[in-house]
């Protein structure tokens, strides 16, 4: 073990800013980060041991106690309950003859849940020791609990097909499909590696470069829609030593998977816009900042950047431009959405808990070790490439006035094609559905959880930053789905696990209103339990980042669009019922001092 | 028009929101003058005799009586007020709420440090007691309660201020420093 450990601090200098990688290294080499370890990282790396154990803590994919020599996470999202989460679970349980939660007693099997892992167009999905598995059924879950009996590794377990594109490549050789139905700019093929770097870096200035960002008018896709020829100006202008380019590929919203699909299929894209990015800024390093369940890319990505320095594309002085210096390395997550938001991901790249920072200071002013920083979103990069390379004006033509270029779309639920679509701006819900094979639908979760819950009422709007605004996640509900239950609650439950717990707003009211709707659900619900939702939710809005602020979303939605759900679950001839039962609380009282119960005499 | 009457009770509290309703001073005189008191224990009336218009209640409910005397002040009252943080909240009585009732049972009458006399173990089990709930219940997860005087306990100025005001109907002063507890 300790060797392992000093080995593993070895490699990454006992810098401390990079505790995460070196916390998964462990993890990954020895299934789980015991005390010793502990120790030693805090002497190493000049920390205190709570600081290194309340980085462990956060992260859903580290433990203090092994895992099991196949810890096994299935994915047990709305999305990925809508085919077949149940059936494979129980498989898995009855096979390893465990709960879920649990190791088996001779360490072989650890069966745990997780969230949403960006695989909903082929739902089951598990990750196995870092590699992905989807598609799963009850048959090959037999089938992989018996070769792991049998001593396989996790390589030979994956015994079936690849998936398409290039997923089959020898470097990355994964179950995973891109499912690319629907190509663009970003995921056409016609672009050459490296044009933008050599035919127009070579003639623009860091201004100008800038200058057609800002014309073209693109927002950030990550959701929150920053535009970035904004964030990339403000961050040349501040002031620092050095400066930093990160990727925020954590792609952690329930339904998303657009992240993974461009990183598979145009990862050069991604790493030259990272690469655009650095020139116009003035930075020298790029980080990606990938969730971990995407570390079955890791050989892959890596090859790519190689590749691209081999060409002169990352590295030194690249394409001959004098002074122009940039690299890129990969950092990588360990289970939190949160970290998605940009300053909890600074934090996190840093070595800490994913805990988002008090804003302002913006990270283009205070960022990544406290420099001048931009976070944007992968397929931001890969889209300013097109836009240095055609210019802003001739972007504007795609998409709305307010919306302009084109959107990848993660599509996914009751449709005959799930996968990933590009689409201009302005395209309405109704068209999506023709595309996408949907003719029977319930209702539509436009941007995941944190987004909004739309009914047919409302198919005639149009996907952009003025109407419906999207990260790309677009979840199908058909008739037969109970939205409430399988949907609401499940989306509530996402937001109570994944919450940071800085702020009482977040920490405390996604459980409060989660409790309420569980009542309504158990048919305890009466009239005014609606109106306290509402006015609940309210408060959420104080919290310090997006997670807080729109975690009411799936509640306050579904009661706008869908309030006849809510409605139909009300008792009618009662206007106040908490569901306070006084014979079931007093039970356990009357059964530990031995006497019966008795509601008569008092 | 006849005098609003007021009924009080202590649920799961310490008589510590009572002592702040003494709290108010000589003004008790202009309260009587203002108001006439039902059940309470400010004048000893232990049942209620008429329907009555404001009920206060000190403390959340941590047993079987607590509930029933809640419920019954529901029957009887136009409007309830939660008076102070036990009533809201359960206050330091839920301290226990994290724990199972047989673990507290334990601990009280068996395995505590400070259990000397109880050497042959009896645990509270008569007919006549009230039952132990599984946990301590803010007063509106039983019942509807219409306002709520927070505090620990509750400055006597607020109650004055808030009586009043839901005597006469004027609205009520909230100044900052009235209702922060830190
Ligand atoms: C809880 C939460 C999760 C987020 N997750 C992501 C994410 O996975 N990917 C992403 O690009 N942006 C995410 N964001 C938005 C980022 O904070 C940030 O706005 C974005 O990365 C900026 O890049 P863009 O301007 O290119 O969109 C998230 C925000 C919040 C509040
Ligand atoms: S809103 Fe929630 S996730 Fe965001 S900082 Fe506050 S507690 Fe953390």
């Amino acid at each position: 073990m300790k060797d392992t450990v000093k080995q593993i601090l070895k490699q990454y200098g006992s810098d401390r800013n990079r505790l995460m990688d070196i916390l998964i290294d462990i993890q990954e080499q020895l299934g789980y980060i015991p005390k010793d370890a502990i120790d030693l990282l805090a002497a190493n790396l000049g920390m205190s041991q709570v600081d290194v154990e309340q980085t462990i803590s956060f992260y859903h994919f580290f433990s203090t106690k092994p895992r099991g020599k196949y810890a096994i996470y299935l994915n047990d999202s709305a999305v990925a309950r809508m085919f077949g989460y149940d059936s494979v679970k129980r498989t898995f349980e009855s096979e390893a003859g465990i709960k879920f939660g649990q190791v088996s007693d001779d360490g072989l099997i650890g069966l745990f849940n997780t969230a949403c892992m960006g695989m909903s167009d082929q739902e089951p999905a598990a990750i196995i020791n870092n590699k992905v598995f989807t598609r799963l059924t009850p048959y090959r879950v037999r089938e992989i609990v018996k070769h792991m009996r049998e001593g396989k590794a996790v390589e030979e377990l994956m015994n079936e097909s690849y998936g398409d594109g290039k997923n089959q490549l020898p470097s990355l050789r994964s179950i995973v499909s891109s499912n690319v139905r629907r190509k663009g700019m970003i995921l056409g093929d016609d672009y050459e590696m490296g044009t933008v770097t050599k035919t127009r870096l070579t003639k623009m200035s860091p201004e100008a470069v800038i200058a057609e960002m800002k014309h073209s008018h693109i927002r950030g896709r990550g959701g929150a829609g920053f535009p970035t020829g904004l964030k990339w100006e403000f961050c040349r202008r501040s002031k620092g030593d050095k400066r930093y380019v990160i990727c925020n590929a954590d792609e952690g919203e329930p339904g998303t998977f657009k992240d993974r699909v461009i990183l598979t299929e145009k990862p050069e894209l991604v790493f030259e816009g990272m690469a655009v990015a650095g020139y116009a800024i003035g930075s020298d390093e790029g980080i990606l900042y990938l969730r971990y369940e995407y570390r079955y890319m890791k050989d892959y990505l890596n090859e790519v950047l190689e590749n691209m320095r081999k060409q002169n594309l990352l590295g030194k002085e690249i394409a001959g431009i004098e002074g122009f210096d940039f690299d890129i390395r990969i950092q990588y997550g360990a289970g939190a959405y949160v970290c998605g938001e940009e300053s909890a991901l600074l934090e996190s790249l840093e070595g800490k808990r994913g805990e988002p920072r008090d804003k302002p200071p913006f990270p283009v002013e205070k960022g990544y070790l406290g420099m001048p920083t931009i976070v944007n979103n992968v397929e931001t990069f890969g889209t300013a490439v097109k836009i240095v390379l055609n210019g802003g004006e001739w972007f504007t033509q795609f998409g709305t006035e307010d919306s302009t270029g084109t959107k990848i779309l993660s599509i996914s639920g009751d449709c005959m094609f799930p996968g990933v679509y590009e689409v201009d701006w302005g395209f309405n819900v109704e068209d999506m559905l023709d595309m996408v094979g949907a003719w029977e639908v319930q209702a539509v979760q436009v941007g995941g959880p944190s987004g909004t819950l739309i009914g047919s009422k409302e198919f005639h709007r149009t996907l952009g930053y003025s109407d419906l605004s999207t990260g790309g996640s677009m979840i199908i509900f058909g008739p037969q789905r109970n939205l409430l239950k399988d949907v609401v609650l499940n989306f509530m439950h996402f937001f109570i696990e994944e919450s940071c717990g800085s702020c009482s707003t977040c920490r405390n009211m996604t459980q409060v209103m989660t409790n309420k709707l569980t009542k309504i659900l158990n048919g305890k619900g009466v009239k005014s339990d609606l109106d306290d939702l509402q006015s609940w939710a309210k408060t959420l809005q104080a919290s310090r980042c997006g997670l807080g602020q729109t975690a009411a979303n799936p509640i306050v939605s579904s009661l706008k669009n869908f309030r006849h759900l809510y409605e139909a679950l009300l008792q009618k001839d009662k206007d106040f019922d908490q569901g306070f039962d006084m014979e079931a609380s007093v039970q356990a009282s009357c059964n530990y001092v031995g006497r019966v119960p008795n509601f008569n005499h008092h | 028009m006849s005098k609003p009457v007021i009924a009080t009770t202590s649920l799961a509290g310490c008589f510590g929101c009572h002592m702040s309703i003494l709290d108010i001073d000589e003004r008790i005189l202009q309260l009587f003058d203002l108001v006439e008191f039902n059940k309470s224990p400010i004048d000893d009336i232990k049942k209620f005799t008429k329907p009555v218009d404001i009920g206060i209640i000190e403390g959340g409910c941590c047993n079987s009586e607590n509930v029933e005397v809640l419920k019954d002040f529901r029957k009887n009252c136009k409007i309830l007020i939660s008076l102070g943080e036990c009533a809201i909240m359960g206050g330091l009585p839920a301290l226990r709420n994290g724990i199972p009732v047989e673990e507290c049972l334990h601990e009280a009458y068996i395995g505590g440090p400070t259990v000397q006399l109880n050497t042959k173990h009896i645990l509270p089990n008569d007919d006549e007691l009230p039952m132990l709930l599984d946990k301590v219940y803010p007063c509106h997860e039983i019942v509807k309660i219409d306002y709520y005087l927070p505090g620990c306990p509750p400055r006597a100025d607020l109650i004055w201020d808030a009586l009043v005001a839901l005597i006469t109907g004027d609205p009520l002063k909230l100044p900052y420093e009235l209702i922060k507890f830190d």
